[in-house]
């Protein structure tokens, strides 16, 4: 499989990536190197094997359904890009 | 007459030990560390951040305890943390520009930890972006240099990555040992490139609570230090339960400073075949021979055994780290941290905020990553990748059926010049062919400095056990401490 032009622009935009149409054949060819390297794994036998999920298996761990932490407003608004009256400030979404 | 500075050159243990007899106190040892760290910046360009207060009120904190004879196991010694670690208040960027000027308001999990046992902030440590890279070169800041140079050279080198700054500080003798996290080889490579110790134990020991995430199901947080037994006290206290992480082992936590120095006379070594790649140097290949000779001579059984997925352990890993990397790093959108870039709407926000904070190898993995979890590619690609990874464990059980520990090189090179892979993404990957086994499969394992290669760079050997089982590994890396005699330091000149 590879990747073309238009696949490359598509990606960026599910991925949220502004990507200059100058970097795009760049990333064609780094992406299609990467691709290319990795259909290898067709060769391994996967008939019947299960996916992995975690090397040491332990029952996921369950917890009270109760609030355990809160009340830290001015601490969740500490690192926002802008914040006012207690609020995080955000481009409008909604038309 | 001993000097400040010739006591950074003493390990953790001999300098808790000073600390303990009054010899020296931790106010003293923690303005020495952060004026080498800091005399060393402009050669080295190993930290991102320092806090002198932060660092002072920790170290006179940790005198108060040592004075009433309370010292935990790590009271009063100095110690850098990977940029990926959040420490409250102390800039935290992992190493981009899109969390430029972050400061948690919480701790990681790990860091407290380890401030829990009376260890001191010195220095926060440049790394890869996002932990993205096995040469340092993608930080924001710039590569780190590494301390060691070629016999007669005056190249730049790399230090190795993602943890190069943490590798550098501990070798440069900057501070008594350093965090690292180590998804694909992160801590194992740069240990192995500045003859340093590095390890990383099995997946889930150690909490990623408040560690900048890259790849989930691969990250495993771990120590940097110059011994065996310092990165043991290192590993015990990092470790732990983490209601915060499910992810974490609920097991006990062994004593793995114990485990150092206990004899390994009669122990099975596996070797594997397939860790001999082509165009692997020969001086690699001497290195591991002499690593099989010492064990032999220490009374160990040495077995011939066969991983034979080895050779996919990299293509899986190519998909498997880029498809939890592009969603862990979806969150970083520029509304509630972060650095914001506007656009003509809120999709074009999230556009420019990314393409401008990301650098380029980030963004390349995010795209990979999204590439194979898109529509109609997630069972070729994401399941099958898994399901590889099914077969590399399998391979370790089946030798751990035979063997108690597995020795390997841990790199495939000595130090490279800083500049001379970053244009080939895949030659760059390949640094990581022997690590990346041990994070697919969630195995312990360790790099320990194994000795010098014929331009006087520093080659370590790998070590890795079953999962669970740190205390074999120690057992096996102190005993190859212990013949190499590995006693070299890079030369100073920074």
């Amino acid at each position: 499989m590879s990747v073309t032009a238009d696949d490359v622009r598509r990606i960026a935009r599910l991925a949220r990536l502004a990507e200059p149409e100058d970097r795009v054949d760049a990333l064609v060819g780094e992406l299609n190197g990467i691709l290319n390297w990795i259909e290898q794994l067709n060769e391994v036998d996967v008939e019947g094997v299960q996916a992995m999920t975690t090397p040491v298996a332990f029952p996921l761990p369950m917890r009270k359904d109760e609030v355990t932490d809160g009340g830290i407003r001015d601490k969740v608004l500490a690192n926002a890009p802008k914040s006012d009256e207690g609020f995080f400030v955000v481009p409008k979404s909604v038309e | 007459m001993r000097t400040m500075s010739d006591l950074l050159k003493l390990s953790l243990t001999d300098v808790s030990a000073k600390l303990k007899a009054k010899e020296v106190s931790a106010s003293e040892l923690a303005t020495e560390a952060v004026k080498a760290c800091k005399a060393a910046q402009p050669a080295l360009n190993a930290f991102t951040a320092f806090d002198e207060d932060k660092t002072q009120a920790m170290a006179k904190a940790a005198d108060a305890r040592l004075a009433k004879g309370e010292g935990g196991l790590l009271e009063g010694v100095p110690l850098a943390i990977k940029d990926l670690f959040a420490v409250e208040g102390v800039d935290t960027s992992a190493s981009s520009n899109i969390l430029k000027g972050f400061k948690p308001t919480y701790e990681s999990t790990v860091t407290s930890k380890l401030w829990g046992k009376g260890a001191v902030f010195v220095a926060k440590t440049s790394m890869d972006e996002f932990a993205m890279g096995s040469s340092n070169e993608t930080a924001n800041t710039g590569p780190v240099v590494n301390p060691w140079k070629a016999a007669g050279g005056n190249e730049s080198l790399t230090p190795g990555g993602s943890s190069g700054g943490s590798a550098a500080a501990v070798a440069a003798d900057l501070c008594f040992g350093a965090t690292g996290t180590d998804t694909g080889g992160s801590i194992r490579q740069p240990a192995s490139f500045t003859g340093t110790v590095g390890v990383k134990g099995t997946y889930g020991r150690t909490s990623r609570w408040g560690v900048v995430a890259f790849a989930s199901s691969l990250d495993h947080p771990g120590p940097f230090a110059k011994t065996v037994k310092d990165s043991a006290m290192m590993l015990q206290a990092m470790s732990g339960h983490d209601p915060k992480d499910s992810t974490s082992l609920p097991n006990e936590v062994p004593d793995f400073v114990a485990a150092c120095g206990q004899s390994v006379k009669g122990l099975k070594i596996g070797v594997p075949k397939e860790y001999r790649v082509d165009g692997m140097p020969a001086e690699i290949d001497d290195a591991w021979q002499k690593g099989i000779d010492w064990l032999k001579a220490a009374g160990c059984e040495i077995v011939d055994i066969s991983l034979p997925h080895t050779k996919y352990a990299l293509p899986a890993y190519y998909i498997v780290a880029p498809a939890e990397a592009s969603s862990n790093l979806a969150r970083y959108d520029g509304m509630r941290y972060g650095n914001r870039v506007d656009g003509p709407d809120l999709n074009g926000t999230y556009e420019n905020t990314r393409g401008a904070g990301f650098g380029h190898e980030v963004q390349r993995r995010i795209m990979i990553g999204t590439y194979v979890l898109s529509a109609g590619y997630y069972d070729a690609y994401y399941l099958r990748a898994q399901k590889v990874r099914t077969r590399i464990l399998q391979d370790f059980h089946d030798a751990f059926d035979k063997v108690d520990a597995i020795l390997t090189p841990s790199a495939p090179s000595a130090a490279f010049a800083l500049g001379s892979k970053s244009d080939d993404p895949i030659a760059m990957y390949l640094n990581d062919v022997f690590t990346v086994t041990a994070n697919l499969a969630g195995v312990p394992a360790m790099s320990v400095p194994a000795g010098l290669d014929s331009s006087g760079l520093p080659l370590g050997l790998q070590v890795i056990t079953r999962a669970l089982d740190e205390e074999t590994m120690f057992k096996v890396g102190a005993a190859l401490e212990d013949s190499a005699g590995f006693t070299h330091k890079a030369a100073k000149w920074w």
